[in-house]
């Protein structure tokens, strides 16, 4: 399965976010989408997964247009979690989780064992067979999302698209999300892009980065190979040094500003320290 | 917790659950025919379909006694099936018909045809308000389609909410220049379903049986669409047709019931919210269980209208809205079945 954007123009109304964007998903990896708040990355994200249809160009998934495709045939190739959704108050974990093989039923093949076989996969590698039947709006930020994710797994598609899978969770949570996602992508192969704020999270977990910038790609490549600091002034409007992660050794971003500068404070006190007879610093006493 | 997902948990106890609920409607139905102002024993009804011999009681029983159950009961149904379609649609857990602004859009139809067009016949004062229940619909639906965003929950409750006041303001506009036609529309204004015939509820069959079977086919895509446009498109639904089959669907129901009834209010808004508390939130359950516990609801205060003031009888709406008000308020407070 492959999916790519070829010469994509998305606008909301008549204004154009988005302007004769080429883009191909790498097949099998993690793609993660980064960019400044409106920069157009979950628009992006939107096109491909036809949320929003071009204005001219089209998406393209293995060789077809899929504005031109029948949608359920589209849901069994790729599937879409939308930025934080809200279950139905009472809907259960196992409820939900059978939704997502909502591509694969008619009227005359309602649910099948390939259907439970599915469901019972999604709820075993998320980890929630233990709540199935818990409402969704009773578990915790963390355990609610991977409910989401075990409904889009339950769709069984090559490609899952994620728009910022990791909002509104504490860190715990977001590493446990992205570790679930980084397992799914290894071990079953699946092809994921997604949208992310966390830059060096985006870094530890992605192959491919996107830097999206006023509509258009700025960069795109193994985050190790596209991650400086000109991309962070560019992109970001933010002056920040890149580093080795000390602990996965992938770039890390840190980012300059006014705050608690202990590091400059110590300067400044072996400065005064070593020069006791400066008769400046003297006479300030 | 475990309530709000429904204390009915296995497919075997929500059955036998609806077979209870359709042997209530079927005890309520018996009892709205036998109790009243005269009391009609079981062989009274028995001999005016088996031996009608013209006898004023068995004329009671065919000519008001039974059309009165049926129709309630159908009404009921009908509203309590609409609510629970326009709570889902909406998102909003106190959505009911009349937000839609579908009561009174037929509420002003009818007082023009009786005001300006000297229109009296029962059932073409129906057809008058089925009109003026899908027209609105149209307006409204139009209204929140408009602007970029198409048809979100919130613009089709504000255009539905601003329409309602719209209408009511000209009807009162109507009625206040005209008082004539004010003793004529008042009764028909709070809602009834006495003194309406057999013959007015087959013209509206038709569209009754349309939505209630569109209901139940409709029933499993609502589930998916529930979980939001965005979810309901990545698993290959198409969202906006769903809507538009849902909310003709609510129209033909509302339209038909506001047309031989009159608007009666608070079926729509409970009755969906107590199907909730048996069966959680499953479309596939709530659409029958919405449709029985409706007709039962409208059926009891239908029959308890009738003993309020006897012998005068209450508008059954006045009924609808006493027992429906303390529970609007909780549902308001509590935020649903919370």
């Amino acid at each position: 399965m492959v999916l790519e954007a070829r010469a994509i123009t998305v606008a909301y109304g008549d204004h154009p976010i988005i302007e004769a964007l080429n883009l191909e998903i790498p097949k099998e990896k993690i793609t993660v989408f980064i960019g400044k708040n409106g920069c157009g990355k979950s628009t992006l994200l939107s096109a491909f997964a036809r949320l929003l249809k071009p204005k001219a160009g089209s998406v393209v998934l293995n060789g077809k247009d899929i504005a031109k495709m029948p949608t359920k045939k589209v849901a069994r190739d790729l599937s879409l979690l939308p930025q934080a959704p809200v279950a139905p108050e009472g809907l259960t974990v196992l409820q939900l989780v059978r939704q997502g093989r909502y591509p694969y039923q008619n009227w005359l093949n309602q649910w099948s064992t390939d259907d439970e076989r599915a469901v019972r996969h999604a709820l075993r590698v998320t980890n929630l067979e233990d709540l199935a039947d818990r409402p969704v709006d009773s578990l915790s930020g963390g355990q609610r999302q991977r409910a989401w994710i075990a409904m889009v797994l339950a769709q069984e598609t090559d490609i899952l698209l994620l728009d910022e899978p990791t909002t509104y969770l504490d860190l715990s949570h977001q590493v446990e999300i992205l570790d679930l996602l980084f397992a799914l992508n290894r071990a079953e192969k699946r092809t994921i892009a997604m949208v992310l704020h966390d830059i060096n999270l985006a870094c530890r977990y992605a192959d491919h980065i996107v830097a999206v910038h006023n509509g258009r790609i700025y960069a795109q490549g193994a985050p190790e190979e596209i991650i400086n600091e000109q991309l962070m002034r560019d992109v970001f409007k933010i002056e920040a040094k890149i580093i080795n992660d000390p602990l996965f050794g992938t770039p890390m971003c840190i980012p300059h500003g006014r705050g608690r500068n202990l590091i400059k404070q110590r300067q400044q006190e072996q400065f005064e320290n070593r020069q006791p007879t400066n008769p400046v610093a003297v006479k300030n006493r | 917790m475990s309530e709000v997902a429904g204390v009915l948990k296995n497919p075997v106890a929500k059955g036998i659950g609806l077979f209870l609920c359709a042997t209530l409607v079927i005890i309520c139905m018996y009892l709205s025919v036998w109790l009243g102002i005269t009391n009609v024993d079981w062989r009274d009804i028995l001999h005016a379909y088996t031996h009608f011999s013209g006898t004023n009681i068995e004329i009671i029983v065919r000519e008001t006694r039974v059309p009165r159950a049926l129709i309630a009961a159908a009404v009921g149904a009908s509203l309590a099936i609409s609510g629970a379609l326009m709570q889902g649609l909406t998102r909003n857990p106190l959505a009911s018909p009349g937000i839609l602004g579908i009561n009174a859009g037929a509420g002003f139809f009818i007082v023009i045809a009786l005001s300006f067009l000297h229109i009296s016949s029962m059932s073409a004062l129906a057809w008058i308000a089925f009109l003026g229940a899908a027209l609105t619909s149209v307006i409204v639906y139009g209204l929140g389609a408009f602007g970029t965003e198409r048809l979100t929950p919130v613009k089709l409750t504000l255009a539905g909410a601003s329409m309602a006041a719209f209408f009511s303001s000209l009807t009162q506009g109507v009625l206040t220049a005209d008082q004539q036609s004010l003793d004529a529309v008042i009764y028909w204004l709070v809602g009834s379903v006495q003194g309406r015939s057999f013959t007015l509820l087959l013209h509206v069959l038709p569209y009754f049986v349309i939505g209630w079977i569109g209901a139940l086919l409709i029933a499993a895509k609502m589930n998916t669409l529930a979980l939001g446009d965005a979810v309901a498109t990545g698993v290959g639904q198409n969202p906006l047709i769903v809507k538009m089959a849902a909310g003709l669907i609510v129209i033909l129901l509302a339209g038909s019931s506001v047309a031989i009834a009159g608007p009666i209010g608070f079926i729509g808004i409970i009755v969906p919210h107590m199907s909730k508390w048996f069966v959680g939130q499953d479309y596939r359950w709530l659409i029958p269980y919405s449709a029985l516990l409706g007709a039962i609801l409208l059926l009891l205060a239908d029959i308890s209208a009738r003993f309020v003031m006897m012998p005068q009888e209450v508008p059954v709406g006045i009924m609808t809205a006493v027992i429906g008000t303390p529970f609007f308020i909780t549902i308001a407070r509590k935020g649903g079945w919370r």
